[in-house]
């Protein structure tokens, strides 16, 4: 009985494949085609799961925002809009460097990979230092939830210096608590969306190192493949996170 | 009917990926096509700043969520390959976002109706 099979294991052997390991086709998978898909598909499934988590938090802006519009109009209108347009463009670079790096390891260039990942990496950085700062700035208005949280700014709104004007009308006095429910939210999101980049840089790091020794450049593309999925989905996180924290409010409807 | 098993057998078999096809060519996307894509997205976000200025009353948030929308689209679409993969993986997309939809829609219509008619 052993031997039979033995028998037709070697002669399946023989007419289909040598056995020569390499990672982009390992034994359980038919055809390299079938392994890569079911790579796709198993980090695409990962991906919907995060669609799902963040989510509930742009969820809870949508009806927060409806709820406390005034609220949420004046916080809103504190945020730096040249900060974030420049964030945007960084990460729309930093994910355009990940596409060409996916490229660089498909056509087996492992110096042009190398470069690529270093390239995406100092996008990435660049655009959490240029978040640094608008923490920063939060900090020192007193904008970040909790006991130190200050709504002065939004009780007597600052005169702008060029029109002699406030910047906004004064939020009413029931909503006042609720700009910080707009700095909760603002928090949340950037902030797991920072989290996220940073977790896909330390990943950058050890791809960086792997693509180096150049594991990614004879054939074997999926772990720069899904990674790259990964980061893109980050990009995208933020393509909805600058217009809604941002943008929205600049012309607020009259309620 | 062992023969017929046998076929069936074969058939799920595919190594050569010809009978029932399911997993794609393999696609390599040029450089030259990830520069469009990457253009496109920069003048998005360029189009989506200088909307933001303009006073379009409600359609502001509109147009910045459908700007947003296009860019995300693209991005999925050509940076994550998902134009030339197989059916499964662009089903298992589609399945995603749809269901997003559907739990936004049905919890926003219990808070809208909550307190229905009492505004």
């Amino acid at each position: 009985m052993d031997s039979a099979i033995e028998t037709t294991h070697s002669e399946h052997d023989a007419q289909e494949h040598a056995h020569v390991f390499v990672p982009q086709h390992r034994h359980h998978f038919e055809t390299e085609e079938q392994q890569r898909e079911a790579g796709s598909f198993g980090m695409w499934l990962f991906l919907l799961t995060e669609i799902m988590f963040f989510g509930g938090m742009f969820f809870a802006y949508l009806l927060f925002r409806n709820w406390y519009y005034e609220a949420f109009v004046a916080a809103s209108n504190t945020l730096n809009i040249g900060m974030g347009a420049a964030n945007t463009a960084i990460l729309i670079t930093s994910g355009f460097f990940m596409a060409l790096g996916v490229w660089a390891a498909e056509v087996r260039k492992k110096n042009l990979l190398v470069l690529f990942l270093v390239l995406t990496t100092v996008f990435g950085c660049a655009f959490l230092g240029v978040k640094y700062f608008e923490y920063k700035e939060k900090f020192e208005l007193h904008h970040v939830p909790g006991a130190s949280f200050d709504v002065s700014q939004f009780v007597n709104p600052p005169i702008d210096a060029k029109t002699g004007k406030p910047v906004g009308n004064p939020v009413p006095a029931d909503q006042l608590q609720h700009t910080q429910l707009f700095f909760f939210l603002y928090f949340a999101m950037t902030g797991m969306h920072a989290l996220h980049m940073i977790i896909g840089i330390g990943i950058l790091a050890w791809l960086l190192v792997r693509a180096q020794r150049g594991e990614f450049t004879a054939g074997y593309v999926a772990p720069i493949e899904n990674f790259g999925l990964y980061w893109h989905f980050v990009d995208i996180v933020w393509l909805f996170l600058f217009p809604l924290l941002y943008l929205i409010n600049r012309h607020p409807l009259a309620h | 009917m062992a023969h017929q098993a046998q076929n069936d057998h074969s058939l799920q078999h595919d190594a050569d990926n010809i009978t029932n096809p399911e997993h794609a060519e393999h696609h390599i996307v040029s450089p030259f096509q990830y520069t469009l894509v990457f253009g496109s997205l920069l003048l998005g976000t360029l189009l989506t700043v200088l909307a933001a200025d303009q006073n379009f009353g409600i359609f502001n948030p509109i147009i910045a969520l459908g700007i947003a929308s296009t860019k995300a689209v693209i991005v999925i679409l050509f940076f994550m390959h998902v134009k030339y993969q197989t059916n499964l993986i662009k089903m298992t997309v589609g399945a995603g976002f749809f269901t997003f939809l559907v739990l936004i829609t049905m919890t926003l219509s219990d808070y809208i109706s909550r307190a229905w008619g009492l505004w």
